[in-house]
């Protein structure tokens, strides 16, 4: 029995990994940059939602609300501002460097704003634990709405992806951007667009972190951040689905890891495995290999 | 007895047979042509003799050796040197030291006496710039010795290209379209290096190109390919006068 | 340039050089004529034997990053290999031989190990390419702090014991000693590492790298750098070089480790010192001291490590400036739009001056190149 609760963790935690890291692959298919400062949105969406909730005791939903939006307009003005000055750079190592001083941007203003302290997180989820078997299953409130929230953020990226021009075009711009604004698509709008999308869902995914680990420091997102580009990664960075596959999976391997080889250890099981799934297949699991033409 | 010797060789990408049972005999010292319309596989030909991919079947030998499904370096060992169609250089490298890569295997010294400056590296050092100077002089480049090689003008950097490739020393060199994005004046000088090369260091040449005054030129003997698969083969006049060929390129 | 002779050339890289090396003797000498005049604070004075380390570590990942072309996330990881391997053998052999010898024994062990960690996490991961190269050398430097922390090493009239559980089950007896404590990590490593000695390492490590990208190798190096097929086709051994360059990085890298284990009491594998954010770190250096630039790494690694201390007068604001100043350089040195006002601003002010870039082969307009 203990073994379908961890497993259900992990999911749990893995449709956390697999949202972050939704927001990291579209980013990276169409701009072709590790964004660093990614995991940082999250923690921002934590504190927002803490600030609102926790501090003014104001309702859930409208800390929600504001952490989606704020962090929208967020992930719009770092791509503006720090971003897209850099796009055409000679070499792809300055977005990345100007990535990382975001991501030391962000933590730093958090600290000033909040201090090194933990904050005790309020969970935003109100529905009472799930028992199953006769008690000897628990499943939290906070599992359960992780894992719906997960489930219905993939649909609707797929549909919206696959559906609609907006996603159509954003497809276009990540297999060539010169051909896409051939076509008439707006290329800057649709890169802004999607980051816009990556930091709502990164706000989303900070949520749902804090109220299951209800613990809230200007560091909060790195890791998480770290492990969701690795989950990216594992699926092949890029691809949707592989995102969602690579966050899953990363989570209940690490889940299981901790409760069977050793906690100390969870984080070099997850990159161990990362590093044998590359080995067999260079480009992750669902990722396209592209050999370079002679 | 033929320096390369290709016989029966294909490869199929994902059920499309790229090169189709192709054979080819060079002699040493022959100045040979490879043409055909785009797509015809010649490219491709090209990276089966130099080991870029493994042929499905067929052999290769290159002066009595087999050099079949060797890796690229073996084969640049085994004495083939090849240019790209889409010009290859280490851009960030000045012209001398371009061509000193290409003397890389021939004037060894160990990473110790690199780095401790023993006295051996300074004597490989002298002699390597000795020789790359003089290779940039067939080329008329060795005033541009110490540019930057992305930094020289496109003609040039093709010629550096094939300077880079004979100073691997190599028996056969397989040039691909050294005459692409050429003006006609560059075309004439380019016949002209490429005769002077073949006289200077006894060199076999195997070349791809569109430009059917350098083909008709300089090309001792031409293969024609068309879809993968040999439309004709032989002396350069008799093959262009072929209505086949004039067919494949004009089309019915 | 009428004349281009080998000669020439070769003075011109070893002036190159000289110039390097020069720079670092008169920033020595300057910071002991300042301690000698008892001008410099102790917080600086602490800071010496840190920036001696960066400067190695940033060299050394230029090698990775700049000459051979791979983005290295991962090289804090090396640096923890040589840290531990260094202070683990110094623990063992303190007080059985001098202490000079001891220390520079401990840097050739550390040098020695973090080298062939190099080449054994090099051959898987230098066949992939990009951002997944640089992932992959990320979870091998995550991997290596991990392990420290669960690595429990004892020594008792038996013999060594290992473990990866605690101390308890290394079974020591009586007489045991616990070298390797797991999160502990090690203990009264001697205090053997000074900034004579790390100025010392800096020039030894500029020597090797230098020397070693002015020779044939550091050719074929670049050579793949800028194009691998090309590379191949001129008959390179690719995966010998990027071992190569790959394992003198990490072998360096190891050195500045051992420094830094000799420079505490304890030394802790964590985040903050062995984790992806020292790689990220010294990565900042790399970029921002010129990619391919030694000499840039040396400055850029200094002025980032004063820059917070220098700004330490405004307490909390200070990593915040530190941030945007990064971002700020970024985008001035690095955006084809700020180039290019730059270079107008030169051609309006400085006019008639050339600015010369076609002229030479060491001034590369991607900053790639060798300076």
């Amino acid at each position: 029995m203990s073994f379908i609760s961890y497993l259900i963790n992990g999911v749990s935690l893995g449709s956390v990994y697999a949202i972050i890291a939704l927001g990291y692959t579209m980013v990276y298919g169409i701009a072709k940059m590790l964004n660093f400062a990614h995991g940082d949105v999250i923690m921002v969406g934590g504190f927002v939602v803490f600030t609102i909730v926790s501090s003014l005791g104001l309702p859930p939903v409208l800390g929600i609300v504001a952490a989606v939006a704020i962090c929208t307009v967020l992930g719009m003005i770092i791509e503006r501002v720090a971003y897209k000055p850099l796009r055409n750079a000679a070499s792809p190592l300055a977005v990345l460097i100007t990535a990382i001083g975001v991501s030391y941007l962000l933590q730093n203003i958090a600290l000033l704003l909040f201090g090194a302290n933990t904050k005790s997180f309020t969970s935003i989820v109100s529905i009472p634990p799930l028992k199953l078997a006769e008690g000897k299953l628990m499943i939290s409130g906070e599992t359960i709405v992780t894992i719906i929230s997960g489930i219905i953020i993939m649909v609707c990226l797929t549909l919206f992806v696959n559906r609609t021009k907006a996603g159509q075009a954003m497809l276009a711009v990540s297999e060539d951007k010169g051909a896409a604004q051939l076509m008439g698509i707006n290329v800057n709008g649709t890169i802004a667009l999607t980051f816009a999308i990556g930091s709502a869902l990164a706000a989303v995914a900070g949520m749902l972190l804090c109220s299951s680990y209800p613990s809230l420091t200007p560091y909060t997102g790195a890791m998480p951040g770290i492990k969701a580009f690795v989950a990216a990664v594992f699926g092949g960075i890029g691809s949707i689905p592989g995102a969602m596959i690579g966050g899953i999976l990363l989570g209940i391997i690490e889940i299981l890891g901790k409760a069977y080889i050793s906690s100390q250890m969870a984080d070099a099981i997850v990159f161990a495995v990362l590093i044998i799934v590359l080995l067999v297949k260079p480009a992750g699991i669902l990722g396209k290999n592209i050999q370079e033409k002679v | 007895m033929p320096l390369l010797e290709v016989k029966n060789l294909t490869i199929s990408f994902g059920g499309l047979r790229a090169v189709d049972d192709f054979h080819l005999s060079i002699k040493k010292g022959q100045l040979y042509g490879l043409i055909g319309p785009n797509g015809a596989g010649k490219t491709t030909v090209f990276n089966l003799l130099t080991g870029v991919y493994k042929p499905d079947e067929g052999i290769i030998t290159l002066d009595d050796k087999d050099i079949t499904g060797l890796k690229t370096i073996e084969i640049n060992k085994a004495g083939i040197a090849r240019t790209f169609q889409n010009i290859r250089l280490f851009k960030e490298l000045s012209v001398l030291d371009n061509v000193k890569v290409g003397l890389h295997n021939h004037h060894p010294y160990s990473t110790f006496e690199g780095i401790f400056r023993l006295p051996n590296y300074y004597k490989v050092e002298k002699e390597m710039n000795e020789r790359a100077m003089e290779l940039l002089k067939v080329f008329d480049l060795h005033q541009e010795a110490n540019y930057l090689a992305a930094n020289l003008p496109y003609g040039k950097q093709r010629k550096l290209e094939i300077a880079r490739a004979l100073a691997t020393e190599p028996k056969l060199l397989l040039l691909d379209e050294p005459a692409a994005g050429m003006n006609p004046n560059e075309t004439g000088e380019l016949m002209d290096t490429i005769r002077f090369v073949r006289e200077k260091f006894d060199m076999t040449v195997l070349l791809i190109e569109h430009d059917m005054k350098l083909v008709s030129g300089i090309c001792e003997a031409l293969t024609v390919l068309n879809f993968g698969r040999i439309l004709t083969q032989g002396k350069t006049a008799d093959v262009l006068n072929d209505p086949q060929v004039i067919t494949a390129y004009l089309g019915e | 340039m009428d004349k281009t002779n080998s000669k020439f050339k070769l003075s011109k890289t070893t002036k190159s050089n000289l110039i390097t090396y020069l720079i670092v003797i008169i920033a020595y000498l300057t910071v002991q004529l300042l301690l000698a005049g008892g001008h410099m604070s102790s917080l600086m004075e602490g800071l010496l034997v840190p920036l001696c380390i960066y400067v190695i570590l940033a060299v050394s990942l230029n090698l990775t990053v700049g000459i051979l072309g791979e983005l290295s996330l991962g090289h804090a990881g090396f640096m923890c290999v040589g840290a531990f391997s260094g202070a683990f053998f110094s623990k063992c052999t303190q007080g059985s031989m001098p202490d000079m010898l001891r220390f520079l024994l401990a840097l050739i062990i550390g040098a020695v190990v973090a080298g062939v960690f190099g080449i054994l996490i090099g051959i898987p991961v230098l066949r992939l390419k990009g951002d997944y190269l640089a992932i992959v050398t990320l979870a091998f430097g995550e991997i290596i702090k991990n392990l420290v922390n669960v690595l429990y090493i004892g020594r008792d009239s038996d013999g060594f014991h290992f473990s990866m559980k605690d101390s308890i089950s290394l079974h020591l007896k009586e007489d045991g000693e616990v070298l390797v404590n797991g999160a502990q990590g090690i203990t009264g490593t001697p205090h053997d590492s000074s900034f004579t000695i790390g100025v010392l390492l800096i020039l030894l490590a500029l020597f090797i790298i230098l020397n070693l990208i002015h020779s044939r190798d550091g050719r074929a190096i670049m050579a793949i750098r800028d194009n691998r097929i090309a590379a191949e086709s001129v008959g390179i051994n690719i995966t010998k070089y990027k071992l190569m360059a790959f394992s003198i990085s990490a072998a360096i890298a190891g050195v500045g480790g051992v420094l830094y284990a000799h420079n505490l009491s304890t030394l802790t594998a964590q985040p903050k010192n062995f984790g992806y954010n020292m790689s990220i770190m010294i990565l900042v250096y790399v970029v921002l001291g010129g990619i391919g630039n030694i000499r840039g790494s040396i400055i850029a690694a200094v002025l980032l490590t004063l820059l917070p201390e220098l700004l330490r007068g405004l307490s909390d604001y200070r990593m915040l400036i530190y941030a945007v100043v990064l971002i700020a350089m970024m985008l001035l040195n690095w955006s084809p739009k700020a180039i290019e006002w730059k270079e107008r601003f030169r051609e309006t002010y400085f006019s008639g001056r050339k600015t010369g870039k076609s002229e030479t082969a060491q001034v590369s307009q991607t900053g790639k190149g060798v300076k």
